[in-house]
């Protein structure tokens, strides 16, 4: 389907904003195999953010937009934070509603689409701080998953409050002297992805952004799977460079030098073994029709 | 999906969908004797409703639990048990913000759990019906009938409409979707009973067919984008998201929220239309004495009108149907001879006096009374008696006494 609902009539191409004309120009909407490379010519794909300098949540952002699968009919649910500050530049349907509540209003959300559109896949992704998924709205982020509630959640973790200044959050390093904190956090980073996987997400990983490929794999797999089997959790670490005192150029080495075997951010995937058929099934087909477009023959469905 | 292409249609459950105005006023009726939550059923057995999100919370378990019933009967798009009504409310928002007919239920302390929705479904113009089967707030932890939660949620941008009975909760809920949904109004709307007094008690109601049905909501009349994806995005949020601290970003804040308040005043010429030609009903306003209510405190206050007139003591008497929008010029117009204006109430805070003392001129004519709270009830010889009490105070001023 692509652009067709974004076609300006000819009648009103030259009054229409510069920013628009170069949307339905540009966007990869309906484009096969769309990714991280895109980023830079694809006009949905956030051209400029109203973050700090050098914030990696910036970068973040876009690789988690070029690696939805299916943009057209993708809604993205926020919460208040610094991610709320970029929704606003970003060119597919995003809902801010309230602080902690994103995992209910998505609720809502995919079901009001699964009962309007039985038909047509419609992907709900939650983009939230670490303050929105795991304090306040921790209840609504659990019992999303225990629902099994068909939809993606993403924490941008950047283990505290930014926006409201740098006040501990419970992703906050034991020990870490911050607002709120005066004598350091007297508990454990709380173990998110764990708890995900225990309260009933089919796929969860956790990460930084240094390896925009792994991030494409990883989104695409957790939007794949909680469109079919049940809810996914992908937790990012975009450290809030102001708040640890680095300077705009450090934020790519701050996430590298936070994700070795033994730390707190290296890479780590959980996967249901049902999950694990489906995207095998998924790979299988890809071949198929890889070999099929070598050979000149129709792409099966169900493969985008 | 909406509209009116689909009249004369049916849907799957083989209900055909009908004008709205012709299930208000021309379709026949049959007499059914139920109770307030069975009517509630019966009313969105008829509202072709898409989302429903229930929680259990005293008086209103039983009415939402019956949705699920319908939900299974396949006459509700999608239902399910939410987590708290803070989440709850979050849901119906989800629900609403993807273009679906929403519809919940609270009480009392889930209406202060869940507060935090109310203004920002106004604020995104998400046209969600609640039920608000009033009851008390904690503490002391009570379970009885107190009209105190409506006092919090005035100011919230929603339309606010007060039941007195359950024929009137039936008519109420299904007129109330077809008004909040109109394009220029496009607000969330709370109708209120009296939990228990309404929602426990049977009485005859009279119900239009179970195999017709209003029909479905149409999102594209919004005002304000759906979010679906089925329309081109724009670089604007639902709210309007301008945290900047200068002037055309509070600019743009106020002039949201007088929309808000206007979209309220232009939902009158609908509530009008539906709710039979005034937003209050008035009996014998020419008396020296008035009772001025809503809800169940009218019908109390009718019963003391009958014992007074017994005793050879007019009293007239003024129904307020709809909060919000506030009948502000039909308030001042019925109690404009009145010398005494009573306001029997089931709070402690005599907020609908205060409301009523706001608009109108000689406001010391009003009597912020009598009220009782925290489940107790309003015997009409309770109103009786201070509607003499102040007789007799005023002796001089009274015709009767």
């Amino acid at each position: 389907m692509g652009k067709d609902k974004i076609k300006i009539s000819k009648d009103l191409e030259d009054i229409m904003p510069v920013e628009y004309r170069e949307l339905v120009a540009d966007a990869t909407y309906g484009k096969e195999n769309r990714g991280w490379k895109d980023i830079g010519s694809a006009k949905e794909l956030i051209e400029e953010h109203s973050l700090c300098a050098g914030c990696p949540e910036s970068i973040a952002f876009r690789y988690v937009l070029a690696s939805l699968p299916n943009p057209e009919d993708t809604v993205m649910v926020g919460s208040t934070g610094c991610t709320s500050l970029v929704f606003p530049h970003v060119a597919v349907h995003n809902i801010h509603s309230l602080f902690g509540n994103q995992n209910a209003v998505a609720s809502g959300l995919k079901r009001a689409l699964k009962v309007r559109f039985p038909e047509k896949e419609k992907d709900v992704v939650v983009l939230a701080g670490d303050g929105a998924t795991v304090d306040i709205g921790l209840d609504m982020t659990l019992q999303s998953w225990f629902r099994q509630e068909k939809f993606t959640t993403i924490c941008f973790d950047n283990e505290l409050y930014a926006n409201t200044g740098g006040q501990e959050s419970g992703l906050t390093q034991k020990g870490f002297v911050m607002k709120m904190a005066p004598q350091g956090k007297k508990f454990n980073k709380v173990r998110m992805p764990e708890i995900a996987r225990e309260s009933g997400c089919a796929y969860v990983a956790i990460l930084t952004v240094s390896k925009p490929n792994l991030v494409e794999r990883v989104l695409k797999n957790a939007i794949l799977i909680a469109r079919t089997i049940g809810p996914t959790y992908v937790q990012i670490y975009t450290p809030c460079i102001l708040e640890i005192g680095k300077q705009s150029m450090e934020g790519l080495q701050e996430m590298r030098d936070s994700e070795g075997p033994a730390d707190r951010f290296a890479f780590r995937e959980f996967i249901t073994d049902e999950a694990k058929a489906f995207l095998a099934e998924l790979d299988a087909k890809k071949k198929l029709a890889a070999a099929a477009a070598k050979i000149g023959t129709a792409v099966p469905a169900g493969v985008k | 999906m909406g509209g009116n292409n689909l009249i004369g249609t049916l849907n799957k459950k083989g209900q055909k969908f009908v004008q709205p105005e012709y299930m208000f006023f021309e379709a026949p009726r049959q007499e059914f004797f139920l109770t307030g939550s069975e009517v509630v059923k019966e009313a969105i057995r008829r509202a072709s409703v898409d989302i429903s999100v229930a929680y259990p919370i005293t008086p209103q378990s039983e009415a939402s639990a019956l949705i699920g019933e319908l939900w299974t009967e396949g006459y509700v798009g999608d239902y399910f048990r939410g987590e708290n009504e803070f989440a709850v409310m979050g849901e119906c928002a989800g629900a609403a913000f993807g273009g679906a007919r929403v519809f919940t239920t609270t009480s009392g302390p889930g209406t202060l759990r869940a507060f935090e929705n109310f203004p920002m479904w106004a604020g995104s113009r998400l046209p969600i019906m609640i039920n608000v089967m009033v009851r008390g707030v904690n503490s002391p932890l009570n379970i009885q009938p107190d009209t105190l939660e409506m006092a919090f949620l005035l100011d919230t941008g929603m339309l606010i409409w007060h039941a007195e009975t359950a024929q009137e909760l039936f008519d109420m809920l299904l007129k109330g979707f077809i008004v909040a949904e109109q394009p220029d109004v496009h607000l969330p709307i709370a109708v209120c009973i009296d939990g228990f007094f309404v929602s426990h008690t049977k009485e005859m109601v009279s119900l239009t067919g179970a195999d017709i049905c209003i029909p479905h909501y149409d999102p594209y009349r919004s005002p304000v984008p759906c979010m679906d994806m089925e329309t081109p995005p724009v670089r604007m949020m639902r709210d309007p998201f301008v945290m900047k601290s200068n002037y055309i970003s509070y600019a743009t804040h106020a002039s949201w929220q007088q929309e808000i308040k206007a979209a309220i005043e232009r939902s009158r010429k609908y509530s009008l239309r539906y709710l039979g030609g005034s937003l209050i009903e008035e009996e014998n306003t020419d008396a020296d004495i008035l009772i001025v209510s809503s809800g169940t405190a009218v019908a109390q206050g009718r019963e003391a009108i009958r014992l007074l007139n017994e005793e050879g003591i007019k009293v007239g008497l003024v129904k307020i149907k709809t909060i919000r929008p506030f009948p502000t010029e039909e308030i001042r117009r019925a109690t404009k001879n009145a010398k005494l204006i009573f306001v029997p109430e089931f709070n402690v805070a005599g907020w609908m006096a205060r409301e009523i003392k706001s608009v109108i001129d000689r406001n010391d004519r009003v009597i912020a009374g009598p009220h009782v709270a925290g489940g107790m009830t309003l015997p009409p010889e309770v109103i009786v008696e201070e509607i003499k009490k102040q007789i007799h105070l005023r002796k001089k001023e009274l015709v009767h006494g």
